[in-house]
């Protein structure tokens, strides 16, 4: 591929890419984001290819690999086009029907999504209520390219916004323009980008660098990756847009080495734009020159703090530093550096095509644009969602999360990760932007959202929090090490039983010095999941401490497990699957549990089949005595 | 002092010279504000907390470390107040356990002086006390004075701790021993005699039986 030296040249190779191109031709397009490739996209991807020629059909049928759609919890998602159908769950077995049904422009209703709220199928993929319910501008375009191809991104326009902001529009204009958009970084904390960039611009010095966060590492959040993964150019074009309005030649790009695949498509994608002369010296002719080298970072939650991962693409150890400085001034080699997440780059692009007035239209009063999430947890659609800032919690849990699985009552979601709080259902309609989830004593982070159910333990989930920030602070000032191993161990005996007056309002202290005193963000919003279980459930803390009860029956070593003889049909299967032969009775007597034996591991209360839910969980309640011998009434005439 | 910046510090006018630390600028005005990760030859690193301070500086109040925060012209220092003091109180008390079998000389004033339980937190402690508050100053010195890095951090989160990396500490360490005099709680004088390195090996280093 010869480089593309002006403007006019990219729109006519965008040209010519979309004429060689036939909208209305029949492609299939295989999600291969991570959840995909984890439930066997791989194997579905063999069978299309092996059919496709099997058939003669390569030329005719254009199968593409594209990133993650966001409906991961129906994996592996197929999507024919021109007409969208999607199809859900797919197995390698499914594919001849699937390219058969495709030519003769039939569709498979076995294949297809069901509504489980009208019971109906849902045949083209922007109807079903998952996506109908999003606004997917950032996101959205992943379903339509292949990452490895910058084909399939110039065709969607890609690249049009740095051809725009390098001809027609001087670094201060794009400044401004990302200033006026007021989009705030969708990392963390919000702070304004614009702000941000306009600090390292004015900041003294020749040489100023710009750097790409992609080192998310929250429990339960994959949007970062899934879009580095599955729509890398548009990070790069972001980021040298602002390298431009910065007037930075050199950046970097910092990915978690966890991430393979998003590893590989942005190297892939640098050497290609590089090939396009997108990247590299006199970009697009325009004279402007930026080259961007890819970190890979060895796996370390703190190294998002924007001082530690500074340190480490220095090579240091991702170490936050002690400075009263910004990086935006003095970051990396001491240089004005300015960091920026994956998904606030990928935002840049957008703005500057459609222009700040367009993106102040989308969300919240003080917070504009979507927002990406990740929604996990027990909700029904599990997946990545992209939404405008202000929608509240229960539209997305219930209309595009499908709410609680199981009939199950919603009892809180977590957000912002283990910086982030534990929201409650009384707050359920708040909107989400990045002000009102402080207000709350969360944060919307990097985006997040772990949905709890009625059989979650509230403190038993401030302690998992706890011993995630137990192993991934840097350890380095004593109020996050030492306060993190305090209350890990306050909250365990809490767990365990053995909690005490007076143990709240160490807690509160403890935290309190914390995010006082602590080095960096990490440690000063680390007791935030147990500061918010504190305030919104402060009742099931003070069951565990004074009941020795834990009301969700969760904390083992506060419950025990019982068999109802009311119910029991003396079926043997807890029996015969007991480990510590704890269960007593025999065929035809109803099982009874020896609680001296029993350790608690659950497998009774698992197998008991439903129909009876013989085997039940008690929790400070008195255990009543075993009937040994009693003989089973059956009750269907068996 | 020519290009002097004037601040005030606990309500007195203080003259310090510009790039100062708080920390350098109290301690010419003989204000004490106490350290324990503090070296008067090695850089500002901020680990322990206990000079934290108040800065109001604009109309905005914040805590700052004094050994890190450089001083300002008309910002008001304040090295005592019911959230310093609570600070440090908190801080001597989460630090205590690691001291329960040796080296709490090295708090046992402070936590008087700010009322700090040492005991609070000793009945909940699951670790072993390894009489190292993981200050730094070993690893520091051996950086940054002595230019050998025969000690390091390895860890992280509460797993970290000070290793001596075998290579190196092999050929350098039983002659210099330059780190038993920074220790603040004496662990590696009284753990370490100078013939000890040659006696183990790298899986002692890493496991940690080795200081």
């Amino acid at each position: 591929m010869p480089r593309i030296n002006s403007a006019s040249e990219l729109e006519k190779l965008r040209q010519e890419i979309r004429k060689k191109r036939d909208p209305k031709k029949l492609s299939i397009a295989l999600c291969s984001g991570t959840a995909c490739l984890a439930s066997g996209c791989e194997s579905v991807n063999e069978a299309f290819e092996s059919e496709l020629s099997k058939q003669g059909l390569e030329a005719e049928i254009a199968l593409r690999r594209t990133g993650c759609h966001g409906f991961c919890e129906r994996g592996p998602l197929v999507v024919i086009y021109p007409e969208e159908i999607c199809y859900t769950q797919v197995k390698p077995e499914d594919v001849p029907e699937i390219v058969q049904s495709a030519k003769e422009k039939k569709v498979i209703e076995r294949l297809l999504y069901v509504d489980p709220v009208t019971g109906k199928k849902v045949k083209r993929e922007p109807d079903i209520p998952f996506y109908k319910n999003q606004q997917r501008f950032v996101f959205g375009p992943n379903r339509w390219i292949d990452p490895r191809s910058i084909e399939d991104y110039l065709y969607i326009g890609g690249y049009g916004a740095l051809s725009k902001a390098l001809f027609e529009m001087s670094p201060d204009q794009v400044l401004e323009e990302v200033k006026k958009a007021d989009l705030r970084g969708r990392g963390g904390g919000g702070f304004p980008a614009g702000k941000k960039w306009e600090e390292t611009k004015s900041a003294p010095g020749e040489t100023k660098y710009v750097i790409v966060n992609c080192d998310e590492g929250d429990p339960g959040a994959y949007m970062d990756r899934s879009l580095m993964e599955g729509n890398p150019h548009s990070v790069l074009e972001g980021l040298v847009i602002g390298a431009y309005a910065i007037g930075s030649h050199e950046g970097f790009i910092y990915v978690r080495q966890e991430y393979p695949v998003a590893c590989t498509n942005i190297e892939w994608a640098i050497k290609q734009a590089e090939e396009y002369g997108l990247l590299g010296e006199n970009i697009l002719g325009s004279g402007f020159n930026f080259r961007v080298k890819v970190h890979r970072g060895a796996g370390a939650f703190v190294s998002g703090e924007s001082s530690a991962l500074m340190s480490a693409i220095e090579g240091k150890v991702g170490e936050p530093k002690l400075k009263y400085i910004h990086t935006a001034i003095s970051g990396v080699k001491d240089r004005p550096s300015n960091l920026n997440n994956v998904e606030t780059w990928a935002n840049v692009p957008l703005i500057i095509n459609k222009g700040s007035e367009w993106f102040r239209s989308i969300g919240s009063e003080g917070s504009k644009g979507t927002k990406i999430f990740s929604l996990v947890g027990k909700v029904n659609n599990t997946g990545l969602v992209e939404v405008p800032m202000g929608m509240t919690l229960r539209q997305i849990i219930y209309d595009i999360g499908g709410g609680i699985p199981k009939g199950k009552k919603f009892k809180g979601v977590q957000t912002g990760g283990p910086s982030g709080g534990i929201i409650p259902e009384q707050y359920l309609d708040t909107p989400i932007d990045f002000d009102e989830l402080v207000k709350l004593g969360s944060m919307v982070g990097s985006g997040g959202m772990v949905v709890m159910d009625e059989e979650t333990c509230m403190v038993d989930t401030a302690r998992y929090f706890i011993d995630f920030c137990c192993e991934e602070s840097c350890g380095k000032c004593i109020p996050c090490r030492e306060g993190l191993r305090v209350l890990r161990e306050i909250l365990t005996d809490i767990c365990e039983g053995r909690g005490k007056d007076g143990d709240i309002e160490a807690i509160e202290e403890v935290a309190e010095v914390m995010a006082d005193a602590s080095l960096c963000a990490l440690g000063k919003t680390a007791a935030n999941p147990v500061l918010t279980t504190l305030k919104y459930f402060g009742d099931e803390y003070e069951a565990h401490i004074k009941e020795k009860r834990c009301p969700a029956k969760v904390c083992s070593n506060l419950i025990n497990y019982y068999i109802d003889p009311d119910k029991c049909e003396a079926c043997m299967i807890c029996l015969r699957n007991c480990p510590s032969e704890a269960i007593q009775g025999g065929k035809g007597l109803v099982h009874w549990i020896d609680q001296e034996k029993c350790t608690k591991c659950g497998i009774c209360y698992q197998l008991c089949p439903p129909r009876f839910g013989a085997v039940v969980k008690l929790s400070g309640e008195t255990i009543p005595a075993p009937t040994p011998g009693k003989t089973v009434v059956r009750k269907k005439g068996g | 002092m020519e290009t002097a910046i004037t601040l005030e510090i606990d309500g007195k006018e203080v003259k310090a010279k510009e790039g100062a630390t708080i920390l350098e600028a109290a301690k010419e005005a003989n204000i004490e504000i106490p350290t324990l990760c503090h070296h008067d030859k090695l850089a500002p690193y901020g680990a322990c907390r206990i000079c934290s301070v108040e800065v109001e500086s604009g109309g905005r109040s914040q805590v700052v470390v004094a050994c890190g925060y450089p001083v300002g012209k008309g910002i008001k220092v304040k090295t005592r107040s019911p959230r310093i003091d609570k600070i440090r109180k908190v801080i001597l008390e989460l630090i205590a356990p690691m001291l329960s079998d040796g080296g709490m000389g090295a708090v046992k004033r402070l936590a008087e002086e700010y009322k700090a339980d040492v005991s609070r937190f000793m009945p909940r402690f699951r670790a072993t006390p390894t009489r190292c508050i993981l200050c730094g100053q070993c690893v520091r010195y051996c950086s940054e004075v002595v230019l050998l890095n025969a000690i390091g951090f390895v860890g992280r989160g509460t797993g970290r701790r000070v290793v001596f990396f075998p290579e190196r500490a092999s050929g350098y360490c039983s002659t210099c021993q330059e780190c038993f005099s920074v220790c603040p709680t004496g662990k590696i004088g009284s753990e370490t005699t100078g013939d000890v390195f040659s006696g183990f090996s790298i899986d002692d280093y890493l496991s940690g039986k080795m200081p």
